[in-house]
């Protein structure tokens, strides 16, 4: 990307403003807030979005024959079609509203992954998931038989797929990371679902690191299923997405049972309502759909290619300035080639623990722990790190302050 | 800087002041901290109901091992009964952590007495082991 396809600071000055949480200060100093990729910051326009809903128009969705439940189905099925364009799907039917990620992967391990898995088929899953794109798939294998393989990643922290092809054999389900939340990696999901298809097997993303910080085209990558929250993308929390191919979607059997994923009900018996509301049982989570389609309106309009160039230019100096700190190490790719601004590290000597305290007393916010990759952290036998991540808000100043912050560590325990 | 760095910590953590284990000790007790991963064991030596030895071990934040190090060199020369009856306002005054500090800080603060505590009345039966 050039720096001309990228936010200006000129830009950047206006959007800081967009987002009320960013202007206080926290121990005295001007919050910088580098852990997006935990939860991002929400905009005016979504958090008025929310308010606007429940004080003008607040009634059930796709029940009421009144007006403020026709406004409020209205709303909430065209944030379902504008998530649907977002991401370039078919038809907005492909959209099903969950609470989250988890939620979305956890739906396909049960209703798919019950009904077609058999003993000794195979899940193939990278060492470099989030917990929430692994437990799920090891509680189908316990229930199913089906054995799971993982993908190693190399000295770069870079998906190593020499021997893809082998690991294949008897997949039936590759299920694995567009972004790692610890490492940054992006992965070349396109060609790893290419080849999956080549032996018959589905694929499933997990895109909560990807959705919100670049271009993500369902039909362009040819996956099956992609899951992504909304609160890591400028949306509330409690509202998530699965994406999947609708005649997969339309073969799958429900995942919970209730009210609105049904047909007609006996008192022994059901039929179930056409996809999505066949995976929608209950009362949805109305206002924060709403406001997801908000927030992706927003997203779109500052241009998803111009976030990914901005955080892209960030962290290249980054990495670039973490350099010059004493005993730091970054883990995963040492260049902005295919890699998020997730950026995680450790400082020789000093627990990520302490390394976030002192940085709080800065008021830098950044995560310290697995970030739910224990596995990862394994790989690299180490308990934790320190992750500072960017997002369309951040400044390269917040980057200096990290790196002056981290210098002050040094000194503080050296 | 932060209040909870101060000298006392940091000396702790730079030169821990028991670390290591005990030959052939007669309790011997570890606990971990899920969130963040944190480790500690903790040996004693106890003749005629005083605790006439103690070392620690394990890996964490300087909090969480400053503790350790302090409470072990604490309740050395300490009659049994006592160190159970041993507070974990006791050890935060010990350690000068703030009761009401980050409360995931105070659980690494107070880790080591967790362990302390599970070695002297046996796994899960220390009785403010909830709050510990
Ligand atoms: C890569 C990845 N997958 C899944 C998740 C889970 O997201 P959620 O907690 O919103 O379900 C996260 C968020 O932490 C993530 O970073």
């Amino acid at each position: 990307m050039t720096a001309s396809a990228s936010l200006s600071l000129f830009d950047i000055v206006a959007l800081r403003r967009e987002f009320p949480i960013l202007n206080q200060s926290v121990n005295g100093k001007t919050l910088a807030f580098l852990d997006s990729a935990a939860s991002s910051q929400k905009p005016r326009r979504v958090i008025d979005c929310l308010e606007d809903y429940y004080r003008r128009y607040n009634a059930n969705v796709h029940r009421g024959i009144y007006r403020l439940s026709e406004e409020a189905t209205f709303a909430f099925e065209r944030a379902r079609g504008k998530v649907a364009r977002f991401i370039n799907a078919r038809s907005q039917r492909e959209i099903v509203f969950v609470r989250n990620t988890t939620e979305a992967i956890n739906l396909v391990a049960r209703s798919w992954g019950d009904a077609n898995l058999r003993e000794g088929d195979r899940i193939l899953l990278s060492i470099m998931e989030h917990h929430s794109n692994l437990v799920p798939w090891q509680m189908l294998a316990q229930r199913t038989g089906a054995k799971l393989e993982f993908l190693p990643i190399d000295g770069e922290g870079r998906l190593a797929l020499d021997n893809l092809d082998a690991q294949l054999e008897g997949v039936r389900l590759v299920a694995i990371t567009q972004q790692s939340n610890v490492l940054g990696t992006i992965n070349p999901v396109a060609e790893i679902a290419r080849r999956a298809h080549a032996v018959g097997a589905l694929v499933l993303v997990d895109g909560a690191q990807s959705v919100p910080h670049m271009p993500v085209d369902v039909q362009a990558l040819d996956i099956d299923f992609l899951a992504f929250s909304g609160h890591k993308m400028c949306g509330p929390t409690g509202i998530g997405v699965l994406w999947g191919r609708r005649a997969i979607l339309d073969q799958m059997p429900p995942f919970l049972g209730g009210g609105s994923m049904i047909k007609v009900v006996g008192l022994h018996e059901s039929t179930y309502a056409d996809v999505p509301a066949r995976f929608e049982a209950g009362t949805p989570a109305i206002a924060e759909a709403i406001a997801l389609g908000e927030a992706v309106d927003f997203l779109q309009e500052v241009g998803m290619d111009r976030i990914y160039a901005h955080e892209r230019e960030l962290l290249g100096y980054a990495l670039e300035r973490l350099r010059d700190v004493d005993g730091l190490r970054v883990y995963g790719p040492t260049t902005t080639e295919m890699r998020g601004g997730a950026v995680s590290f450790t400082l020789d000597g000093v627990h990520p623990h302490d390394v976030a305290a002192v940085l709080d007393s800065e008021g830098i916010a950044v995560r310290a722990g697995h970030h739910c990759a224990q596995p990862l952290h394994a790989h690299y036998n180490i308990p934790a790190t320190t992750r500072a991540s960017f997002y369309l808000y951040n400044i390269p100043e917040e980057v200096d302050r990290l790196v002056a912050a981290l210098h002050k560590v040094r000194t503080l325990f050296g | 800087m932060d209040d909870l760095y101060r000298e006392l910590i940091l000396e702790h953590y730079k030169h821990p002041r028991r670390r290591g284990r005990l030959e052939h000790p007669d309790i011997s007790a570890e606990e971990h901290n899920p969130l963040c991963g944190d480790r500690v064991r903790i040996d004693l030596r106890i003749e005629n109901g005083i605790i006439t030895d103690a070392r620690f071990d394990g890996r964490g934040c300087a909090i969480s091992q400053a503790s350790a190090s302090m409470l072990t060199d604490e309740i050395v020369g300490m009659p049994v009964e006592q160190a159970k009856q041993f507070s974990k306002e006791q050890l935060l005054d010990l350690i000068g952590i703030p009761l009401s500090h980050n409360p995931v800080r105070i659980k690494c603060a107070l880790l080591p007495l967790k362990t302390l505590k599970a070695g002297l009345y046996g796994v899960g039966h220390a009785p403010d082991d909830d709050e510990v």
